[in-house]
């Protein structure tokens, strides 16, 4: 493979090279013509700029029919419905103008070329015309800023109404916990100061503090279908960003504040796993896979840092599984508190090998840790 | 007035200045003429652009083929590429410096200094700058800066790796990352200098623009390149400031222990002592320059674009007056957006609110901008030199990028493309390439003007564009797809997520496109060095422009004009003007250049 790219690279620099050397040659043997365009450049150039403007179609739409269905499935959360709407009504109208102007422009690039002796019209201004393409704008912005202003407001507007699930997001290089707030639905306070790495406390969580006793840890995020979350964010070293694509929630995590985001995921991942857009994605997946020798995959939602953390930015990672409530609700029993895991000294947890993990994070910045189990 | 005539005075003055001897230190390294300069800014430009775009070809190729072994990594990066294997560091150092250099080194300094220190004094009928020696100093700065940060790519630990943007804690704790120690330390010198000389070359181009035009250039007369750079060098003074106290805080928290941007951070096993700070601040601080900064480097861009336009389409520039109430409002409009690339940041979001109002206007003077474009072409009769093309080609990239910003200025839909390729998409097309082409239309068409008469290679030019202008569309307009799927930027490799694996094809063509595109900029580099030296002169004033700097002779002159400076009787852009009968103004020539006084029975139709 590499042998065949290195050669490609070479011989596309050898035709660049032999193309240069050509026109060059082509250019000295006409040293007598002027380095302005004549009517035989502008006719060149004219047809060309029409050609262009087949092109940028063209990439459109190949670009529409080969990767569309690439991009990511529906919504799997309640106000990401919205979004997708708001979205789609956007790109109608970034194509509908994108369509006319790049016509316009080129086609008068091609209609207008020059001529000897052919004489332009000299249109310095026009009132009504500006008018028309400042105010159609105006009225277009309007609506959009208003729509999408409306529903930004939705969206972050994070309060407590209809009982959400509280869960914390901590990031640290270059991994994701997750912590909820178990019983009592309310998080411990925290703070990085009383990190206890020996004692297991890899989240700085007050150990006083009687909220704190029943929160659990884990490195897995399971939230229920059809409740409203929630997210605390909070980073304990460089910035990281909270980024689950497949429900339209992105949000940054800053080390000295605690920042929120809040959605109601709508879809489980079982039922995610049938929708046909995505079954034919891990169809498709799969079959790449396999060429390449990898293990097949099986769809999952995912939690990913968007906001470059260092080395192994590109590999910070963390499954998210939506089921029923009372799968939830199951899996939540199954889990070790705070209190049993820490407080209690107790060994041979769970909860020992994630700090087992942390501090080899911490040491050899391994890269792996972040996407293990 | 009085202005106007002590300039007059001093240019007899300066007639018997020019016979002194000029040594080769003088006139070719520590010049004070505002020529000499401008092809320094150039030549260092286009040295650093060749670097920066060298860069992105290899992280594109570690994208393409992730984990691949290339000889070439291996001789260029040494250590950071054991076996021809990119390493993860190293790749987010190459996106780092890549992004520093487009950005500042060749789109700010390499455009705007190139072009408004040609432009200002010869277009405005000046004899030079209004401090011939701080545009020296200028330039001497902007130099030791990109010197440093050439350096800064050879330390130990490797160059600087936060990104262009180099969000703190990141860049501010070397356990956080090798690039963030002496790398960092020197980005942040060097661009402390680069803002230095950015402030000196802005502040003498204002004074220059508002004091030394000459008798008869009222505002309203000046070509749309003047307005341009003296919008782009107003917004340049007041951002800059702040990305300077940005830098220096960052220095403090860096090297004396200050907490300005840095609270509760744990990390490699232990917790440091900062306490109280924010990155949230800094990243208010560098983005109240860095929006700006996007405009610094396109309105240049977009003021070059006016003026070959309206030349080659023999036809005035449509709508003269809206062009610069446009300018204005998108420099207005460009300090106080600054908010958008920080919606998911964990400000208020009621203040995403208010940046999302702001951005979107800033969409109505650019969709005047463009529409006034299309409508400069319509009935003209348009002469397609290699600089008409690329005019063309920023206008197209323009809307094609600008109309994404749609998307990414409204705080809700950032929400799912914020730092995807998405955005990477959008602001190569918006800003990079525009102002690229930008730069290019300038170089292909004030070369004559640069270099004594002589003329680009036409042919060697069109060959140019065209692969630039297809390759340019072939890497960006797939990859809004990349990023509508939800690929994060900055990553070194998409192998880590199976939803990512089929987009590793889209990756592939995109590279393919890219490495042409960057052969193709070879062309330009071989056409630009042998036309300096072997280019054929053509006429005086080639393409039949008004503006003043084709009433200087081919030869450079210390003072520009060999005798008086020209009065100035009519705006830049009385093409194909005809009398009510449809002759020409000039019989046989459908151009008035801007020295020729109203002719009688000539109505003046504008300004």
């Amino acid at each position: 493979m590499t042998a065949l790219l290195t050669f490609t690279v070479l011989v596309l620099v050898a035709i660049a090279i032999w193309q240069m050397t050509k026109i060059f040659e082509l250019s000295q043997t006409k040293t007598e013509r002027s380095q302005i365009a004549n009517d035989s450049d502008n006719k060149n150039n004219g047809y060309l700029l029409f050609a262009f403007l087949i092109f940028i179609y063209g990439i459109t739409i190949f670009s529409f029919a080969k990767y569309y269905k690439m991009l990511l499935p529906e919504a799997a959360s309640e106000h990401g419905g919205d979004y997708d709407q708001l979205m789609w009504v956007s790109f109608a109208i970034i194509f509908f103008v994108q369509t006319i102007t790049q016509a316009l422009l080129h086609y008068f690039g091609y209609k207008y070329r020059g001529e000897k002796g052919k004489k332009a019209l000299f249109f310095a201004d026009n009132d009504r015309l500006e008018f028309i393409w400042t105010i159609i704008p105006v009225i277009v912005l309007a609506g959009l800023i208003l729509w999408g202003l409306y529903t930004w407001t939705n969206i972050m507007d994070i309060n407590e109404d209809d009982d959400p699930l509280i869960v914390e997001l901590y990031a640290q290089q270059f991994n994701w916990t997750a912590r909820y707030g178990g019983d009592d639905n309310v998080l411990g306070e925290a703070n990085v100061r009383l990190i206890d790495i020996a004692n297991a406390n890899v989240l700085g969580i007050d150990e006083s503090d009687p909220n704190a006793e029943d929160d659990i840890i884990v490195k897995e995020l399971h939230l229920p279908v059809g409740r409203k979350v929630n997210f605390k964010m909070r980073s304990q070293d460089v910035l990281h960003s909270a980024y689950m694509p497949h429900f339209r929630a992105q949000m940054n995590c800053v080390p000295g504040m605690v920042t929120q985001f809040s959605f109601t995921p709508t879809i489980t991942t079982e039922e995610m796993r049938l929708n046909p857009d995505v079954v034919d994605k891990v169809k498709r997946t799969n079959a790449i896979r396999a060429q390449k020798g990898d293990d097949p995959w099986e769809f999952d939602y995912i939690l990913l840092c968007n906001k470059i953390c260092g080395k192994s930015h590109y590999n910070m990672q963390m499954k998210i599984i939506v089921e029923t409530e009372e799968e939830f609700n199951a899996w939540l029993a199954e889990q070790q508190t705070f209190k049993a895991s820490v407080m209690v000294d107790e060994t041979e947890t769970e909860t020992e090998e994630q700090t087992a993990s942390t501090e080899e994070v911490a040491d050899v910045e391994s890269e792996e840790t972040a996407s293990e189990e | 007035m009085s202005e106007v005539a002590h300039v007059s005075h001093d240019d007899h003055h300066d007639d018997h200045g020019h016979h002194h001897k000029e040594t080769f230190i003088t006139k070719y390294i520590f010049s004070q003429d505002h020529k000499m300069i401008s092809k320094q800014y150039l030549i260092t430009g286009l040295i650093m652009g060749f670097i920066g775009i060298a860069m992105s070809l290899l992280f594109r190729m570690q994208l393409a083929w992730p984990g691949e072994s290339f000889g070439i990594f291996e001789a260029v990066l040494g250590k950071w590429a054991p076996d021809g294997v990119m390493d993860a560091d190293i790749y987010l150092a190459l996106v780092t410096i890549h992004g520093t250099l487009m950005v500042f080194f060749v789109l700010t300094q390499g455009l705007s200094g190139t072009f408004s220190n040609l432009l200002i004094p010869l277009q405005i009928g000046a004899r030079d700058m209004a401090s011939g020696f701080m545009n020296m100093i200028s330039y001497w700065m902007f130099f030791i800066s990109s010197v440093i940060m050439i350096i800064s790519l050879f330390v130990e630990a490797g160059p600087a790796a936060a990104g262009w943007t180099i969000y703190p804690p990141l860049s501010a704790l070397p356990m956080a990352q090798p690039g963030s120690g002496m790398g960092m330390t020197l980005w942040l010198v060097s661009m402390a200098i680069f803002i230095a000389s950015s402030l000196l070359g802005s502040l003498n181009y204002i004074v220059t623009v508002i004091n030394l035009r000459t008798k008869g250039m009222s505002m309203t007369r000046l070509p749309l390149t003047i307005w341009a750079f003296f919008v782009t060098a107003i917004i340049g003074v007041i951002s800059f400031p702040v990305l300077l106290s940005a830098a220096l805080l960052l220095i403090m928290d860096r090297s004396f222990g200050t907490s300005f941007f840095l609270s509760d951070i744990f990390i490699q096993g232990e917790v440091l002592h900062y306490q109280g700070g924010s990155p949230v601040l800094y990243e208010h601080l560098f983005w109240f320059l860095g929006h700006p900064e996007v405009y610094i480097v396109l309105i240049p861009a977009l003021g070059i674009t006016s003026e070959v336009m309206s030349t080659n389409a023999r036809k005035p520039i449509f709508g003269y007056r809206a062009m610069v109430a446009s300018i204005l409002a998108i420099a207005f409009l460009s300090t106080i957006v600054w908010g958008h690339h920080m919606f998911v940041s964990g400000m208020n979001p009621f203040l995403g609110s208010v940046f999302t109002f702001t951005t979107l206007l800033i969409a109505i003077p650019s969709a005047v901008k463009a529409f006034n474009y299309i409508t400069t072409l319509w009935k003209g009769n348009l002469q397609l030199n290699p600089a008409m093309l690329f005019s063309i080609g920023l206008v197209s990239t323009f809307i094609t990028g600008g109309l994404t910003g749609i998307i990414l200025g409204d705080s809700t839909l950032d929400i799912n493309v914020h730092d995807t390729y998405f955005v990477v998409a959008h602001f190569h097309l918006v800003m990079g390439i525009s102002a690229l082409y930008g730069m290019f239309a300038g170089i292909y068409h004030w070369f004559p003007k640069m270099f004594h008469g002589r003329m680009m290679n036409k042919n060697l030019g069109y060959v140019h564009f065209w692969i630039t202008a297809v390759c340019a569309y072939g890497v960006f307009f797939p990859m809004h797809f990349v990023g509508m799927a939800g690929v994060p930027r900055r990553y070194y490799e998409n192998t880590a997520f199976p939803m990512f694996d089929e987009l590793t094809n889209v990756q592939v063509l995109m590279t393919v496109f890219a490495i042409i595109a960057g052969l193709a900029q070879l062309i330009f580099v071989y056409n630009f060095i042998s036309s300096i030296f072997y280019g054929k002169k053509g006429p005086v004033n080639p393409w039949g422009s008004n503006t003043l700097e084709w009433t200087t002779p081919r030869e450079h002159i210390h003072g520009n004009w060999p005798g008086e400076i020209p009065h100035v009787y009519r705006w830049a852009y009385d093409y194909s003007k005809t009398y009510e009968n449809g002759e020409y103004i000039i019989a046989g020539q459908d151009f008035v250049p801007q020295n020729v006084p109203l002719q009688e029975n000539e109505e003046e139709l504008n300004h």
